[in-house]
């Protein structure tokens, strides 16, 4: 796949269209996960624009994301910083061994009291 | 009166007390939840990712079935709310989705977004209403009660259309019908961390013990909230900052019903 088709497969992914965005920034000042981000949700909108998609692939901001929708909810231009973000997320875990999480580290953690629906949700979140 | 109810798999399981007590007010308060047959998991996240449609088959089956089977479909967990509602809008107001969701599933009609997703607290405020549940209420739950509506409930808000996402206030009013001092604080519809804590443990602590200390310095005793995850993140996370129950739980106090 070429590099200009790789973007385009993001950028339909994601369904949002990020060239609207204007670099105000609200969406980052708003993130409940900012300070856990290498890198910033403003910025998976203006590098996924500038198409330096190979960084985004690499982030680990995918990973500590909470789907909240805030940065949704501020944005005045209509773009979906999160949708962005997932886009990334699910191209990197369709990858043969991307996944995020492994079965087996799984039983360590887990308490009595975790609910079916945290398992649910990290799997959906981090596994293919 | 009858109502379609989707009950998710946590309110099987971890979250038993979630089921039982709503169930056991909606019945005093004259509605009786029907469960749908053979509902699936709805996969506790929503997938925004536009080629996804398998993950969404489970939401548009229960839908389809309430669909012809009153017309509404009625959630209780915050996470299936979001994941039900968003996948509703999606039918509705999406042609590929809606096309490549039909081929698959071969319904005797297809399925285009018809049947309306109700929350447990929207039925409370919008069908049984605020002042019904006031005249019912025989024990006032006479406590400084903070609300947690967290994000699921909220976000989007062009979609959920649930509240105000800023200031949302159904649940202060919820508070307030069943006699309980309401408490506004900063945080309460901040994210608690979510599904993080198998990848970061530490965000989901952090935010969790800020909501409850925001809670704490307003003045409240205790917290409430629609989510299991919720509910467990602030629990564990939170180091029992303030308790944490499920809204019905305080809804069957104040109403008096016990299994
Ligand atoms: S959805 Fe993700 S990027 Fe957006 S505000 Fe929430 S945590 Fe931040
Ligand atoms: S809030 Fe919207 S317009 Fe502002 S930086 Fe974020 S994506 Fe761009
Ligand atoms: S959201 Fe949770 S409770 Fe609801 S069905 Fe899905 S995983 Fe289960
Ligand atoms: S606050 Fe946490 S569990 Fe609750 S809705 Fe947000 S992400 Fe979900």
């Amino acid at each position: 796949m070429t590099k200009e088709e790789r973007i385009e497969n993001l950028n339909r992914l994601s369904g949002t269209d990020v060239r609207k965005c204007m670099k105000c920034g609200k969406c980052s000042g708003r993130c409940p996960a900012f300070e856990d981000m290498d890198i910033k949700p403003h910025q998976f909108v203006s590098m996924l624009t500038k198409g330096k998609i190979d960084e985004l692939l690499e982030s680990k901001a995918i990973w500590n994301c909470l789907s909240c929708m805030a940065c949704v909810e501020r944005c005045p231009r209509g773009v979906a910083p999160a949708a962005v973000v997932e886009a990334v997320r699910d191209t990197v875990v369709r990858m043969q061994g991307k996944n995020g999480i492994k079965a087996e580290e799984i039983p360590p953690i887990i308490d009595e009291y975790i609910p079916q629906q945290l398992l649910v949700s990290a799997y959906r979140k981090y596994n293919k | 009166m009858k109502i379609s109810y989707y009950p998710g798999c946590t309110l099987k399981t971890k979250a038993k007390e979630l089921d039982v007590t709503a169930r056991l007010c909606a019945k005093a308060l004259g509605v009786e939840m029907e469960e749908i047959e053979n509902w699936q998991c709805c996969g506790a996240v929503y997938p925004m990712g536009t080629d996804e449609i398998a993950t969404k088959l489970s939401a548009v089956r229960a839908l389809d079935h309430a669909k012809h089977n009153g017309g509404k479909l009625l959630t209780l967990c915050s996470a299936c709310h979001n994941v039900i509602k968003r996948t509703n809008e999606d039918m509705k107001t999406n042609d590929d989705i809606r096309l490549r969701a039909n081929n698959y599933l071969k319904l005797d009609e297809p399925y285009g977004g018809e049947t309306e997703v109700l929350h447990y607290l929207e039925m409370l405020k919008n069908v049984v209403g605020f002042d019904t549940i006031k005249k019912a209420v025989v024990n006032p739950v006479n406590r400084k009660i903070g609300a947690y509506y967290g994000c699921l409930l909220l976000r989007p808000s062009g979609v959920m259309a649930f509240d105000n996402p800023e200031n949302p206030t159904i649940i202060e009013d919820f508070i307030r019908a069943i006699g309980g001092t309401p408490v506004v604080y900063p945080f309460r519809n901040e994210c608690c961390g979510a599904y993080v804590s198998f990848k970061n443990g530490e965000l989901p602590k952090q935010k969790s013990r800020k909501v409850l200390t925001s809670a704490k310095e307003k003045g409240a005793e205790e917290v409430i909230t629609a989510c299991p995850l919720c509910l467990y993140n602030l629990q564990v996370n939170g180091e029992g900052i303030l308790p944490v129950r499920y809204f019905t739980e305080l809804l069957a106090e104040a109403l008096g019903v016990k299994e």
